[in-house]
């Protein structure tokens, strides 16, 4: 079998340019999202002016990496479109080779606040992953009928699985610690939901520590589909799948997943 | 009688082309092997069609045709679930392979900028 376990260590040839060990890295998966990521990066920039941004577009067919690049972000471009899962892996392995101690993840369509970055990175004081959560009361995000049944259903296994509250495990504002980084670095689920509710089922599995923090979300300007009681139905069906399928998952060696 | 020389004449045709890809290099010998022996098979039993009721009379089927199709259906599951397989690894394989391309090439630009000194 080809060593490919732990990239880093045995085939990473070339000396690392810049190893910041107290650096945070805020990540950016952006698929064809031209006309918010200059925003989104500059905002970022403007809150956590020490943090160094990377956006990975991800095969995107649009200007995401010049209007990325031209806001003063890091850009790694994929060679074709992998999914956000694929995506944050890619930035996880970066953030590893790299040697940085946090990353947070952040949408491209400008959903998250960057306001909140200093919450999620506080809270990996004492946690391994800290999830956003769109629900608490000052929230102004709300969802309701079978969608929000789905939602709290998933949240609730998932926070009986994690012995803590995940009020909202599909949010996709969310910090890492270094032991996260170095986990999902490996392996990140690249399939629907995989790259959230599984990683944390993930994250669980391996013992580490998930908390969550209070954040603000704003709705999505376009594109969002109707979500009734058939497409309730699929996304508790296609959850439970990422849960089950990276929770059998867990059991075996990190090496094999890998490949 | 027709019906034997039918069933030879397909395992012949499916036996010669798989021959002929894997002469051509556009099969790998695992995959050539598995489908040469079933196209073998199913000459043997087309040739021999006596074999058939033999094995179907000691396994209990009363129909010969259907130990036929229940066998083929077997084995046509079985090579599908194994072409998941080998997908599903292979799309895992070039997602790692993308990832890594995306991340060199980020390093030669950074090499690069360095080099030129700006």
């Amino acid at each position: 079998m080809e060593p490919h376990g732990k990239p880093s260590s045995n085939t990473h040839a070339l000396p690392l340019a810049n190893v910041s060990t107290n650096k945070t890295l805020i990540a950016i998966p952006a698929w064809n999202e031209a006309g918010s990521i200059a925003t989104v990066v500059a905002s970022v920039q403007e809150h956590r002016p020490d943090a160094d941004i990377l956006v990975v577009n991800d095969g995107s067919t649009d200007l995401t990496a010049r209007e990325a690049q031209e806001a003063g972000a890091r850009v790694i471009s994929l060679p074709f479109n992998v999914g956000v899962g694929g995506a944050m892996r890619t930035a996880f392995l970066y953030a590893q080779r790299e040697g940085y101690r946090a990353l947070v993840q952040v949408d491209a369509d400008g959903q998250h606040d960057p306001a909140d970055l200093d919450r999620l990175l506080a809270g990996l004081k004492d946690a391994d992953i800290v999830v956003g959560t769109r629900f608490h009361p000052e929230s102004m995000y709300f969802v309701g009928g079978p969608r929000r049944w789905a939602m709290v259903l998933l949240s609730k296994a998932l926070s009986w699985m994690n012995k803590g509250n995940i009020s909202d495990p599909t949010s996709g504002f969310r910090s890492a610690g270094p032991k996260a980084i170095e986990l999902f670095a490996i392996e990140y689920p690249a399939d629907y939901l995989g790259d959230t509710v599984g990683s944390l089922s993930i994250a669980i599995r391996q013992g580490l520590v998930i908390h969550e923090a209070p954040v603000t979300m704003y709705f999505r300007q376009i594109g969002r589909p109707s979500k009734n009681a058939l497409w309730s139905a699929l996304y508790l069906g296609r959850a439970s799948l990422a849960i089950l399928a990276t929770g059998l998952k867990a059991n075996r060696t990190p090496r094999e997943d890998a490949s | 009688m027709t019906a034997n020389i039918l069933a030879a004449a397909a395992a012949l045709i499916t036996f010669g082309f798989v021959f002929l890809l894997l002469r051509r290099g556009a099969l790998r010998e695992k995959y050539a092997v598995l489908w040469l022996i079933f196209s073998g098979a199913a000459l043997f039993f087309a040739v021999f069609p006596g074999a058939v009721i033999w094995l179907s009379r000691i396994l209990g089927v009363a129909q010969p045709a259907n130990l036929l199709f229940f066998v083929t259906v077997v084995l046509l599951v079985l090579v599908s679930v194994q072409l998941s397989y080998e997908l599903s690894r292979h799309e895992m394989r070039i997602r790692r392979l993308a990832e890594e391309v995306a991340l060199l090439r980020n390093e030669i630009s950074e090499i690069r900028r360095d080099r030129d000194g700006n």
